[in-house]
């Protein structure tokens, strides 16, 4: 009889902090330079040179921390994680090891479900590595240390994921929090948000852990997913067929959809952890977490509840604005200009917009039609005065000449406008079957005309030009009297 | 030499200012002195000529102009672990030996902006490790004092070439006596400020924790006025301490009255040679005829401070040598296969014998399951060390000892015995891992070799230490001995 294994996940994930400069340098920290251009000597760890901690990478480490409810610590200590590898220029990694910087955080996988949290154990800064460039050069490897000093803060969570599907819900959480608090672009592709999956499994019931295997080289959640599957598979058939897991450490490969072992245990590094000498312990003041504290933008999850009470939004809705926070800013940024309807903007920025934007490969912050332009063409719409049919064009039209909302709507509307003779049926048919109204009107109460245009109008399916119909009411109007 | 040229700083200052010699003739004849007598002492590894030429040259324009400070012009020479902007450093390493830093050093950029002329760089136990001189991978530095003697290490070309003039002043480097063992054996002054309170930038490191650069010279008096260039802040560095610095040549001439000595009981007891012992009791004698008041203290945890030392330093180095791995700069052994191959013969090849034993060490007293045995427990000793000092510093206001059990030995007597070598630093060890400032200047000859006296003082209290080392020397003409017959009978 097959017996039931449960599936433990721990998730160690590395997110590059968005800093302007390296973690202990002076060097910018942006993607993309050419190969060894954005290095400077310290960074190269040139004989007696020195770190210098950037105190931007610490505070959004703070940041961090407090966004999870984690513990801050009072003094936090760098140290270095001793091993020789080619991109790493010092021969050690400046990390943390003992007084990480954050401890004993929480985040929830469900928003709304308190015992849905998962422990986040520890998160500290370190310095990242270059990178080996394998296969591109015939009789060597190139190495590129522009990313060495990139400031990185490791979160790990307790063992205590269990499925695939939680871990990556686990992660998108993760990362939606991270890029809210904008201390990291979670760019996967460019590495700026990268996690290490550990997965063990223990006969159903049972409460010890089992051994685990470190899966190293998860860039996208489709392959995490897979990869924990896989392993999954792999360890439970071992264990079946009466085999023992070795603990070590084992490489995703995506052509396969396997993992497969790149070293075990007994070879791992001892990585010689001691306090770094040429930095002073980190003294974090307590005003300094409060400052950040009061100062923290609006969470994920506040976000959250905000647009599901006061904008009555669905779930659903509400994770695509949240996948990043430009999306979010865009679409508050379009209610504005006073839209009534939430929905109606959501539609319009998840529909077309997003189609412009992936069309042209442009990040919504930096989309050609703004939020309140946007805002303004969904407000005609909602309005009546733009007949609904016309808004996708002219948001076109928008994207492509970047003329603004309120010109083309008034072009629009004149061009589209049928001619007096079109609506002089709608407007004798309005003046006879609203007779109270034109009493009124005659009796000096002339803001009633307001409403004799809507009544064309509606007759004429928005088509009339309302300051057309307005006048030729006017003019019935009074030569009636 | 011909003493058409005053040795003294403040007096070689006055004559370029009054321009009674400019700063190119003073710098020409200290080259030729290196010239002449260095290819036996060997006490430079780089000598600077045009250079030097060329920074004399300035340092007169701006002494013609008014500009200048006042020490601009003044030739020096820097130990060769101080990184030189395009200048060989070599950190007395085949490692290093083809190493060009596109950087100066913090203090070297302080030095050039004061237009101090540099003549060189000197020799250095290798990455300084060593208490001989003899680890380093350009040769044995001899003493001038006698040939066939060490002139101690790590600093001992510096101490060397101070000694046998060529060169008034020089840069060193401490960690566990590297400036004031030297001094001793070379019979010159040597101070190792509070740690922290010169800039670290672009000195190659050994044992972080420790490392102090300081300054090797003729006076105590000198080098106040060095001192006075090279301290300060450096946001570079952030262990260098953000404390306002000061005029250190404020309290040269320092009366003695009331200023109470503590003379350790543990660094007396054993272990001391008694021609040592007996020049040491002449010196505080003096300390106590000038008023200062002699007081026995005890330091109970000193003898715990070789072992300690020699798991922290090694720790630390083994670490920071790491990076010396034949990838971006330094020796790269050729013709390799592996990533693996490469590392081990550039680090077998750039490596000398010493420095390979204490990178073994260190990581060995780092390594899981040994690091609390060792390092923490090495961590804690220090600590304890430092309590001693702080204890001892509520009675008395400076620590005097000799600062070496022995004077200057034979080369090649200690070189098979590392233990034996490490001893050579019992007094001077304390004081690096209390991160207290530290001095040795001369206080007489033993058997025509030079003998020092160690001033431990407290923390940032450099200035009324060479005030008070200073005010030895005007009534005490020790620090003015030099070997001079003896080279010139060599020349």
């Amino acid at each position: 009889m097959k017996e039931n294994w449960d599936l433990i996940i721990g998730l160690e994930i590395h997110v590059q902090l968005t800093t302007a400069s390296k973690i202990f340098s002076a060097t910018s920290n942006s993607f993309g330079a050419n190969p060894n251009c954005q290095a400077n000597i310290v960074d190269l760890g040139f004989p007696g040179t020195l770190p210098v901690i950037n105190e931007e990478a610490i505070k959004k480490a703070i940041t961090f921390g407090i966004a999870v409810n984690a513990n801050i610590a009072n003094e936090s200590i760098f140290a270095r994680k001793n091993y020789f590898y080619p991109d790493l220029p010092k021969g050690y990694q400046i990390s943390q090891y003992e007084a990480p910087i954050v401890a004993n955080g929480r985040l929830r996988i469900h928003p709304a479900e308190e015992d849905s949290a998962i422990i986040i154990e520890r998160a500290h800064l370190e310095e990242d590595a270059g990178k080996s460039i394998h296969f591109t050069h015939q009789n060597y490897t190139g190495i590129d240390l522009n990313r060495a000093g990139t400031p990185l803060l490791e979160i790990v969570t307790a063992p205590s994921i269990k499925t695939s599907k939680d871990a990556i819900r686990f992660l998108k959480r993760l990362r939606e929090l991270v890029t809210h608090l904008e201390i990291c672009d979670g760019n996967m592709q460019e590495g700026s948000f990268r996690c290490d999956a550990n997965v063990s499994v223990r006969k159903s019931g049972t409460t010890k852990l089992g051994t685990r295997a470190e899966i190293k080289n998860l860039n996208s959640f489709k392959f995490i997913e897979s990869a924990i599957e896989f392993e999954r598979a792999r360890q439970i058939a071992l264990l079946e067929s009466g085999e023992n897991i070795i603990q070590e450490t084992r490489l995703y490969d995506e052509k396969t959809q396997e993992t497969r072992s790149m070293r075990v245990k007994e070879n791992e590094f001892d990585y010689r952890y001691f306090p770094d000498p040429d930095l002073l312990p980190v003294v974090i003041d307590e005003r300094i977490v409060e400052s950040i504290r009061a100062s923290l933008p609006e969470l994920p999850d506040e976000k959250r509840s905000r647009y599901s009470k006061v904008l009555n939004m669905s779930a659903e809705d509400i994770n695509l604005l949240l996948n990043s926070p430009s999306t979010s800013k865009y679409f508050e940024e379009t209610l504005s200009v006073g839209l009534k309807e939430p929905k109606s903007s959501f539609n319009w920025i998840t529909g077309e917009l997003f189609r412009l934007l992936r069309k042209e490969e442009i990040d919504i912050a930096d989309s050609k039609v703004s939020a309140t332009e946007l805002g303004l063409l969904v407000l005609a719409m909602e309005e009546g005065s733009l007949p609904k049919s016309k808004g996708k064009e002219i948001l076109n039209n928008m994207w492509e000449t970047g003329t603004s909302a309120k010109i083309l709507i008034e072009k629009q509307i004149s061009e589209s406008s049928l001619s007096i003779s079109d609506l002089e049926g709608w407007l004798v048919e309005v003046l006879t079957e609203n007779r109270k109204q034109v009493e009124e009107f005659q009796s000096g109460k002339e803001k009633i005309l307001g409403f004799l245009v809507g009544q064309v109008m509606k007759k004429s399916k928005g088509r009339g030009d309302p300051k057309l119909i307005n006048d030729e009411l006017l003019k019935k109007l009074r030569a009636q009297n | 030499m011909d003493d058409s040229f005053p040795k003294e700083i403040l007096k070689i200052s006055d004559g370029l200012k009054k321009k009674k010699f400019s700063s190119v003739e003073i710098t020409k004849e200290y080259l030729g002195r290196i010239k002449a007598y260095d290819r036996e002492i060997n006490s430079f590894i780089t000598i600077c000529e045009e250079s030097a030429i060329e920074s004399a040259l300035e340092a007169d324009n701006r002494i013609a102009k008014g500009t200048a400070g006042t020490l601009a012009g003044i030739p020096y020479a820097n130990k060769d672990l101080f990184c030189t902007k395009d200048i060989l450093t070599t950190c007395g390493s085949r490692m290093l030996s083809n190493f060009f830093p596109p950087y100066d050093a913090e203090i070297i950029s302080r030095a050039k902006e004061n237009s101090l002329v540099m003549l060189g760089k000197t020799n250095m136990d290798e990455f300084a490790m060593g208490s001989s001189n003899e680890t380093s991978y350009f040769g044995a530095v001899k003493n001038p004092w006698d040939l066939g003697k060490v002139p101690g290490g790590s600093s001992g070309g510096s101490a060397a070439a101070v000694v046998a003039n060529l060169t008034p002043l020089a840069t060193g480097t401490d960690t566990g006596g590297s400036i004031r063992q030297p001094s001793a054996f070379c019979g010159v002054s040597g101070l190792k400020p509070t740690y922290g309170r010169i800039s670290r930038y672009g000195m190659i490191a050994f044992a972080s924790s420790l490392d102090q650069a300081g300054i090797i010279g003729h006076s105590a008096a000198d080098l106040a006025f060095f001192l006075n260039i090279i301290a300060g802040f450096d946001p570079k560095d952030s262990t260098c301490i953000e404390k306002p610095t000061e005029d250190y040549s404020r309290n040269l001439n320092y009366p003695l009255q009331g200023i109470k000595f503590g003379l350790p009981e543990e660094f007396l007891k054993n272990g001391l040679n008694s021609d040592i012992q007996q020049i040491f009791v002449t010196a505080t004698s003096l300390v106590e005829k000038l008023g200062g008041e002699i007081v026995d203290i005890n330091l109970p945890h000193s003898s715990l401070s070789i072992p300690a030392y020699y798991v922290i330093a090694p720790a630390e180095c083994s670490s920071n040598l790491a990076r010396y791995d034949g990838i971006r700069f330094g020796h790269r052994a050729p013709n390799t296969s592996s990533i693996e191959e490469l590392y081990e013969k550039t680090r077998s090849e750039g490596f000398g014998a010493e420095v390979k034993r204490r990178v073994l060490i260190g990581t060995y007293a780092l390594s899981s399951g040994y690091y609390d045995e060792y390092y923490t427990k090495a961590q804690k000793v220090r600590r304890l060390i430092k309590n001693d000092f702080s204890e001892a510093y509520k009675s008395v206001d400076f620590i005097l000892s000799p600062t070496t059990p022995t004077t200057a030995f034979p080369l090649n007597e200690k070189t098979d015995d590392p233990t034996l070598m490490y001893l050579q630093d019992i007094f001077t060890i304390p004081a690096s891992l209390a991160g207290l400032p530290a001095l040795s200047i001369p206080a007489g000859l033993d058997k025509g070799l030079p003998v020092g006296l160690q001033i431990i003082g407290n923390y940032f209290q450099e200035a009324r230490m060479l005030g008070v080392a200073d005010k030895i020397q005007q009534v005490t003409d020790w620090h003015k001995l030099t070997p001079k017959s003896n080279l010139e009978k060599k020349s």
